[in-house]
């Protein structure tokens, strides 16, 4: 027996004495130790069966229960985002049609739904969370096509996500008496709300469930790009009986929100999107009576700690960046990695990268779809010209993109200094930038040296250390140990240029409500 | 390297979440049946049981389903002799357990006692386990010289160490064990006898196929992972190789490197080749049992 060999279990990736292994061949050297993901066993395409839901060639507006054509008569292409085509046209509204769209909240709120009890209120969000919850394949399926997410997410998460919403609030609907003790909330009115494109019904749920459950009625404008499933929605509004008029779904671009945003009889905005359009939202507001909630853009930091547990932070990385295509506001976009974990984060990041699915967002095994325009796609190939101009070190799955279609190779970015753009911007794309620190002090401080703070995500092994950085990042959600966790329960929001308000949870339900 | 519970957990469910189907199935089943260790560890077992288990492996279904022989037949040392002859030609191996199997809870010299016993009726793979008790009582380094020693000895023989992971619970323990085990000479690390509950699973798996990997990345060796006990679908089979696939890759997709333990398995992935090759499903009494 020999002893006194050194048999520490070390953390990285040098082990310092092995058994001469004689049944083995002789050592892969260092250079050639790569995980190889290549055809040694191909998954067939598993596409996922076509909607029941049927698309529709033309979409209209849904004002006062119906659907009626817009007063433009105007419509505009929406194209899938997979493979360029067409998938239906899209009313475009205008000032006249949020005009009508307004008069028929008003009126729904003034003689139906303002009046009614919560108990009666709370019925209807529990039917319309049902029939999403029975349709959530068919409605997955659209909004895959739509918006260039993969089957995967969207049907694992974002509708059923969405469903879990109006469940929640519908539970709300008649307790709210009770929520705020000794104190006595009131619906605000109208409320005018504009969505982004990057979880369509999902962001429809955030903005409505909530409203409808405080007794608002709501005038709702779906990103540009993603109209499509916000008009199935109206149609299971339609089945659930919902009265006419509590709803109502203006579809269009910059120019009909901007006419909502600055209608007069609007009590409440309610925006999710970029920074700079939220500011001007906020600008227009300033000095009118209307309320105001912004949920903006971010650059989050993710805090790897040496004492993490590696592997799973990658995977937790992973899905900080790469989930969506990285087009979320929430995305763990600046990795900061302490100096003594950096050899295998790297290594172990880039081979991940390797194994990673891009392509058909249909196709049941993918796990990177289609960036959702092509003008998001020129801005994230901007950034990343930026990124590589100023000297960060660029790496990429070598993977190969569809012919067609708005594609982005999932990548990230090493040696980034705090001053690089793409530390900076918001990129919402699947790109990474990786930067390292030396102590957890340091990372406190970089992470938030930022104009944003909307959320950061924490990995150590230590809990008096994710309690410590939990506390002191300034960023309305810290994710520890894990990333993107959602949950109707826990509101979500942003401090400083992130906006302000919070969705979801009981905090949220004051966004909605005035409490006297 | 530490081990997330929630996180491993989540990361495991995701590839039984992979849809494999049409051409990729029936290639999967084919490859899961080729690192099959078709088992048979009874007190019960005789050279007659051997037998049919050993035909089993060289002709286990019709010869228009191609489902190959599996990859080795695993048994007590004491029926090694009897494998060996029935499986004679073939390029099946034998695997035995050894080192006191199930607990390994006897002396050392017993336990190398045991395995040159089944070095010497011509194992060609020595399964053996670790001494639990030793390792939840922190001596690490006596499972680390147990191990060494029977590596000593097996010399190029393939050795499979066998952590007993339904004993050390936490994933943090299955971790720090693969380590040790691969430090130690392993040529392949193990989850179970499966004589414990629970046995193989995905999630411990994974954390043993990351520990293959930071012991390749730091040495340039790759070691083989053996999942068993347990493992009784098709199905089942199918989602390990997806795990392999995209945490390793391409190089750990062969019996070389990794191999399947199960004694009811089998017959499940040929009714499911026989499925994809046939378009229907065929009676379980078209196969043989064992």
């Amino acid at each position: 027996m020999k002893k006194n060999k050194p048999r520490k279990i070390v953390s990285h990736d040098v082990i310092p004495s092995v058994m001469s292994a004689s049944s083995h061949g002789a050592p892969v050297p260092p250079a050639e130790r790569i995980l190889r993901f290549g055809d040694r066993w191909k998954y067939a395409p598993a596409p996922e069966a076509p909607s029941d839901l049927k698309l529709r060639s033309r979409y209209e507006l849904f004002i006062g229960g119906k659907f009626v054509k817009p007063s433009s008569g105007k419509y505009f292409p929406s194209i899938n985002p997979a493979n360029e085509q067409q998938l239906a046209e899209i009313a475009l509204g205008n000032a006249a049609d949020v005009e009508r769209a307004v008069k028929a909240a008003r009126h729904a709120y003034d003689h139906v739904w303002g009046k009614m009890s919560g108990r009666e209120r709370g019925k209807y969000l529990f039917r319309i969370a049902r029939l999403i919850q029975e349709k959530i394949r068919d409605l997955a399926v659209l909004e895959s096509l739509d918006g260039g997410k993969t089957i995967r997410e969207s049907r694992n998460i974002d509708l059923p996500l969405a469903a879990a919403h109006f469940f929640y609030h519908a539970g709300w609907a008649d307790k709210l008496d009770y929520a705020f003790a000794g104190r006595r909330p009131r619906p605000l009115g109208v409320v005018g709300q504009i969505i982004p494109w990057n979880f369509p019904m999902l962001m429809a749920a955030w903005k409505l469930a909530p409203a409808l459950a405080c007794g608002n009625t709501c005038v709702l404008k779906p990103a540009e790009t993603t109209s499509i499933t916000a008009l199935h929605l109206a149609e299971i509004f339609a089945e659930a009986d919902l009265p006419e008029g509590v709803v109502n779904i203006v579809t269009g671009a910059g120019d009909t929100g901007a006419a909502l945003v600055n209608h007069p009889d609007i009590d409440k905005i309610a925006f999710t999107g970029s920074t700079d359009v939220g500011k001007r939202i906020a600008k227009s507001l300033a000095g009118t009576r209307k309320k105001l909630t912004l949920e903006l853009g971010g650059k989050a930091a993710n805090i790897v700690c040496e004492d993490a547990p590696i592997d799973q932070a990658i995977e937790g990385i992973i899905q900080g960046i790469y989930f969506n295509q990285g087009h979320v506001c929430c995305a763990g976009s600046r990795l900061f990695v302490q100096e003594g974990i950096v050899e295998p984060v790297i290594r172990r990041l880039r081979n991940r990268l390797r194994s990673l699915r891009v392509g058909d967002p249909l196709d049941k095994n993918t796990d990177i779809g289609a960036i959702n325009s092509r003008e998001q796609l020129e801005r994230i190939r901007s950034l990343v010209e930026s990124g590589r101009e100023e000297g960060a070190e660029y790496h990429e799955a070598p993977c190969e993109l569809p012919a067609k279609g708005y594609y982005h190779a999932p990548a990230f970015f090493t040696g980034v200094a705090d001053s690089h753009r793409i530390a900076q911007e918001e990129i919402f794309g699947p790109v990474l930038s990786v930067m390292t620190f030396r102590t957890p002090e340091e990372a406190l401080e970089r992470a938030n040296n930022t104009p944003y703070g909307l959320s950061a995500g924490v990995w150590t092994d230590k809990g008096s250390k994710v309690f410590k950085l939990a506390t002191q990042l300034r960023a309305g959600v810290v994710w520890a140990e894990t990333y993107n966790k959602f949950d109707p329960a826990s509101p979500f929001g942003g401090y400083k240029e992130s906006g302000f308000g919070r969705e979801g949870g009981k905090q949220g339900l004051a966004a909605y409500l005035q409490i006297d | 390297m530490r081990v997330d519970q929630i996180m491993v957990e989540e990361r495991a469910a995701l590839f039984a979440k992979r849809s494999i189907k049409t051409t990729a199935k029936l290639e999967g089943l084919r490859l899961a049946f080729s690192m099959l260790d078709l088992t048979t560890l009874e007190g019960r077992d005789t050279p007659g049981k051997v037998m049919t288990l050993c035909h089993k492996a060289m002709h286990p279904a019709q010869e228009r389903y191609h489902s190959g022989m599996v990859a080795a037949v695993c048994v007590y040392p004491n029926l090694v002799r009897a494998a060996k002859a029935f499986l004679r030609g073939s390029p099946v191996k034998v695997a035995s357990v050894a080192t006191c199997f199930p607990s390994g809870l006897s002396a050392l010299k017993i336990k190398l006692e045991d395995t040159r016993e089944a070095l010497d009726a011509g194992a060609d793979e020595i399964d053996m386990v670790i001494d639990r008790g030793a390792f939840l009582r922190g001596e690490h380094d006596r499972v680390y010289d147990e191990i060494a020693a029977v590596k000593e000895l097996c010399g190029p023989v393939h050795l499979k160490v066998i952590l007993e992971t339904g004993e050390l619970v936490t994933y943090d323990n299955v971790r720090v064990a693969s380590m040790l085990a691969m430090q130690a000479g392993a040529d392949f690390i193990k989850t179970s006898t499966g004589k414990v509950s629970p046995a193989a699973t995905l999630p411990v798996t994974l954390v043993m196929l990351e520990a293959i990997r930071q012991f390749f990345f730091a040495t340039g060796i790759r070691i083989g992972m053996k999942p068993a006990g347990g493992i009784r679908t098709a199905k089942q089979a199918l989602q390990y190789l997806v795990m392999v696939k995209e945490t390793l890759g391409d190089d750990w997709l062969t019996p070389d490197l990794f191999r399947l333990g199960a004694s009811t398995l089998a017959n499940d992935i040929l009714l499911q080749i026989a499925k994809c090759v046939d378009g229907g499903y065929q009676s379980s009494n078209y196969f043989s049992l064992s």
